[in-house]
């Protein structure tokens, strides 16, 4: 199969790759996907008082093109409030990277990625 | 000097090997005639080469030549062998039995006569990816008229007990169909003394051209097929077709060097595999897929825990290796031959196929253990499963959204 030449970038040279401690103050984490379908990844952001992300990591257990859509997503989240984070799509994604239609679920689950880290963000607020 | 990538697919084809490739030019070329032309010296000259090649082949497995039918390839003589039968005994029964790590020509040819009426098992192996024998015997009926198992797994390389099931088969008079595809100058295939009926052959898996096979058809006792193929009776009837000499050519010398340099060939590329399993097993959480001992030299199937398949084979471009994943595909399944093996699937997904073969030289493998060591390391560092494992974690008792 052949890669964009942005999925070989980001697999190449993926950014922002590493966690965060889960309970430090701000950190939140999202898990979404599974080993028996080929990809899990897990985001974790680190979102300041005024509610503006301000660092994001991400580790992905997954194909080419599940790792460069979460290194992606990881660049896009940073300096977004929260709700601006919640409206990236996976179209957008899909379209970024140029994924072919067999890796449109990778963009997927990186949105997915995105909502569960925000809702796990919001769960603690509460907290 | 390394060429790149180096190539470790050989269980998905082999090159032709250039003495084989020097033999088949003139016919292509000078001795161009038809085999079945009677009339005149082109084809004469040309069925003499196809005779004397199917010579070859017959010597290698230790039968008659008149039992060695020419195909297109290994999917073609596993339809043939598993439809002719089938539709020619089908007076005596309707039940068929393979199992469920065979290749997709033997599978999707039992489900086309399932389709057409025949009823169909389809028998789980053993971890190793053997067959139990006891549950092969307990699944022949009065009514099964063929058995299909091959040889050797494509995917993980392990050998069948032919001869067993070979007496098993003739004991209860059922047909035993044999996939050799992957066998041929990597185990010894005595026909004189296994108890199969039918044989599929490749030539391209064994250092000879693509689109050429043969099937062996026993003729003591003797075994009966309908024609798939219908037109001018070539091949006794049973699969008619001009044949192409210089394919049938390469074939037969294939098959030929097969047959004297098997021996030495398997001592060099066992000691090769052995290094390539030694170095790669350093790595931790790393498993072997099919029997250990029960197995070719050929092929090294390991699956790398925690890391994707998918990712690791664009991570090792430098070789040419097969993954078990399917996430190149649509399915997202992942290989059903390791899900057989009762492999679960993030396993399954982590797994990579290592054939090696007749070019394969120590410096190839010296730098792929050193490739998998650097890159099963950096993809391992961006798994979060490798951080729950590193953590503890049994992976199998969280809770994962399945998508």
């Amino acid at each position: 199969m052949a890669y964009s030449d942005k999925v070989l970038d980001h697999y190449e040279n993926p950014r922002n790759v590493g966690s965060f401690a889960k309970d430090d103050e701000g950190v939140a984490t999202g898990m979404v996907g599974a080993p028996a379908c080929g990809d899990v990844m897990k985001l974790q952001i680190k979102v300041g008082r005024d509610g503006v992300i301000e660092d994001a990591k991400f580790k992905t257990y997954g194909c080419g093109s599940a790792i460069a859509s979460s290194s992606l997503v990881t660049e896009w989240v940073k300096g977004k409030t929260i709700d601006q984070a919640l409206d990236i799509k996976n179209t957008q994604i899909a379209e970024e990277l140029a994924l072919p239609p067999v890796k449109i679920h990778c963009s997927i689950l990186a949105e997915d990625a995105i909502k569960a880290a925000v809702a796990d963000y919001r769960k603690k607020q509460q907290a | 000097m390394l060429k790149f990538p180096i190539y470790l697919d050989y269980s998905a084809t082999t090159p032709v090997d250039p003495r084989v490739a020097a033999k088949m030019i003139p016919w292509l070329t000078e001795h161009f005639g038809n085999p079945a032309s009677r009339s005149h010296a082109y084809g004469w000259d040309a069925e003499q080469a196809v005779e004397d090649a199917r010579e070859q082949v017959a010597a290698l497995v230790n039968a008659d030549a008149k039992e060695i039918i020419w195909t297109s390839g290994a999917t073609e003589s596993n339809n043939l062998a598993i439809k002719g039968a089938a539709h020619f005994y089908q007076g005596k029964g309707k039940h068929l039995i393979t199992l469920k790590t065979e290749h997709k020509a033997v599978l999707d040819t039992v489900r086309e006569l399932e389709r057409e009426g025949f009823e169909a098992t389809y028998l789980d192996v053993k971890e190793n990816g053997l067959v139990d024998l006891e549950v092969l015997k307990a699944a022949i009926r009065p009514d099964t008229i063929l058995v299909s198992v091959m040889f050797v797994n494509n995917e993980v390389g392990v050998v069948q007990p032919i001869a067993e099931i070979g007496e098993i088969c003739r004991d209860k008079g059922v047909i035993f169909h044999v996939d050799a595809a992957q066998a041929t100058g990597k185990v010894d295939i005595d026909l004189a003394q296994l108890k199969v009926d039918l044989m599929s052959f490749s030539a391209h898996k064994t250092y000879g051209p693509k689109g050429v096979g043969a099937l062996y058809v026993r003729r003591k006792p003797r075994v009966r097929l309908e024609a798939q193929m219908h037109g001018g009776g070539h091949e006794r009837g049973m699969r008619s077709g001009t044949l192409a000499p210089h394919q049938i050519v390469g074939m037969g010398e294939a098959f030929r060097l097969a047959r004297e340099e098997m021996a030495s060939e398997n001592v060099r590329v066992r000691a090769l595999r052995d290094k390539l399993l030694n170095g790669l097993t350093e790595l931790e959480a790393t498993f072997v897929n099919g029997d250990t001992e029960q197995r070719v030299p050929h092929n090294l199937n390991i699956s790398f825990a925690y890391v994707e398949g998918e990712s690791l084979i664009m991570a090792v471009k430098d070789i040419a290796v097969s993954s078990g994943s399917a996430c190149t595909s649509a399915s997202l399944e992942p290989s059903y031959v390791l899900r057989a093996l009762g492999r679960n699937d993030e396993l399954a997904h982590s797994s990579i196929r290592f054939s090696i073969g007749r070019f394969t030289t120590e410096e190839e493998v010296d730098f792929t253990i050193d490739l998998l060591h650097k890159k099963i390391h950096k993809l391992r560092e961006l798994s979060p499963l490798w951080d729950m494992y590193k953590e503890g974690i049994d992976l199998d008792t969280v809770q994962w959204a399945a998508h």
